[in-house]
This record gives structure tokens, C-alpha cells and sequence, in this order.
């Protein structure tokens, strides 16, 4: 389990010290489901800094971290993602092994063939995760994507952290 | 930051009127950022589906949090049990 206690001294610090409340979503959205997931688009947003290759890497060196995003085309084959989260805070080796465990495309790909849902949108999207100043993000990018996404059609985001 | 960075961009993606559902691996950020859904996984950082090489596992965390799309008593977090 994940829990401040588990991290070392540094980030723990930090996480202490870090202004979280200050981004406090207020108010909550709320747009539930209202279909069958098995007639529904879905796409996959993962802030786990994975690109496709040959899109440029994230910017490890901005200090309030990259709010930038890149688009994963569904088409892509997993394993050749690669992997640019600047953050030490965690064991980067699971997402080396295989990235469905941040990214978990294979597995959607199992659940539309199997008709458990009605298809995976033809893009997804990744950010990296290691954002200290989050408003380039809230202001700009995020609803980017967001905005892409309604236009796609799609009808369910599933997010994963790194 | 990662889950601080998913809650922002789950709400950026639920105001244009997409369901919405986010692992999380860390409960304390999750409660003060309110994304809309989350199901809270027992793994360390890192491993937000579990294990890697652990299809089963995977499906079981994916079917836990996308049971949660249709619920609309938001924020929310739910507890992955297993």
C-alpha cells in the first residue's frame, strides 16, 4: 500500500508541505454513465510520461514539470512506449516490465474484443505525472485534451496515475 | 504528483460531460483533490494495476473501478478489495 510513511524522507517532506488544497476541484463535476459500457467509447489517460516512439520525450528539466501531452494512437504496440516520468518517488521496473500496469491498453483491447466494451477511441493520451505547478495544466492543457476527447466521441476516460 | 495530476485532468474531462473513473494510490491526495470517481488500489507507487505480468489481477482492478462509472454520489472513493 502507498502511504506517505513508505516514502523517503525527501519526498515525504514535501508531500507534507505540498499546498494540495490549494487545487482542490470545486466544484466536483459529475457526468455518470448513462449507457451501457458495452455500446460505449472508451479512451485511456495515464499520467505515467509514456510516449510513442518518435514523438519527442517529456521535458524533465522544466521545475514545475511539463504540462504538455502526448497522443497515443490505439494502434500502438505497448511495450515499445516509452517510459520519460522524471520522479525517483516510486520503482519504475513494473512499468519496464509492462506497461499495463500503468497503461493498461492490452487489457481494454481484451475487454472490446470480448464485447464488454463497444470500442477503444482511436487515440489515448499521457502526461507526466510530476507536475509541482499545476495551473498551465488546469488552464490549458488538461481541457485540451478534454476537449479533443468530446470531440472524438468518446464516452468514458479511465485514468491512471504512475 | 501523479495523483494530484490525474484528479486535475479527470475533471478537466468530466466538465465536457465524459464519465470519469481514476485509479488512485494515494487516498490522503485523493480526498483533498475530489476527483469525481476513484477506486483506491493497495499498491505502492509505481503499480497502479497491481503487478505487472498479472492479466487477471489487471482485469480485476480495471472491472472494480468501471463499476463505478454509473455512480453519480460524487467525489468518491471506493476501496479495491481484491
Amino acid at each position: 500500500m502507498a502511504n506517505y510513511a513508505e516514502m523517503s524522507l525527501y519526498v515525504r517532506l514535501f508531500m507534507k508541505k505540498y499546498p494540495f488544497s490549494k487545487f482542490r476541484i470545486e466544484p466536483v463535476p459529475n457526468s455518470p454513465l448513462r449507457k451501457p459500457l458495452s455500446t460505449s467509447t472508451v479512451a485511456l489517460v495515464t499520467t505515467a510520461g509514456l510516449c510513442p516512439p518518435g514523438q519527442p520525450p517529456f521535458n524533465q528539466k522544466l521545475k514545475m514539470g511539463d504540462p504538455s501531452w502526448r497522443e497515443i494512437p490505439n494502434g500502438v504496440e505497448t511495450r515499445t512506449l516509452i517510459e520519460s516520468h522524471r520522479s525517483q518517488s516510486f520503482d519504475h521496473r513494473g512499468i519496464e516490465a509492462d506497461r499495463n500496469v500503468a497503461f493498461p491498453l492490452d487489457r481494454f483491447r481484451e475487454l472490446e474484443a470480448a464485447g464488454q466494451i463497444g470500442r477503444l477511441n482511436h487515440r489515448h493520451f499521457s502526461f507526466m505525472g510530476s507536475i509541482i505547478g499545476p495551473r498551465p495544466l488546469i488552464e490549458q492543457t488538461a481541457p485540451e485534451v478534454a476537449r479533443l476527447l468530446r470531440a472524438d466521441g468518446v464516452d468514458v476516460a479511465f485514468l491512471t496515475p504512475l | 504528483m501523479c495523483n494530484q495530476t490525474v484528479g486535475l485532468v479527470q475533471a478537466a474531462i468530466e466538465r465536457e460531460g465524459i464519465a470519469t473513473v481514476s485509479i488512485t494510490l494515494l487516498r490522503e491526495v485523493a480526498e483533498v483533490i475530489r476527483p469525481p470517481r476513484s477506486l483506491f488500489v493497495p499498491y505502492p507507487l509505481g503499480f497502479p494495476l497491481g503487478e505487472p505480468g498479472n492479466p487477471s489481477l489487471q482485469h480485476r482492478i480495471i472491472a472494480a473501478a468501471l463499476a463505478l462509472l454509473e455512480r453519480d454520489a460524487v467525489p468518491l472513493i471506493e476501496d479495491f478489495t481484491g
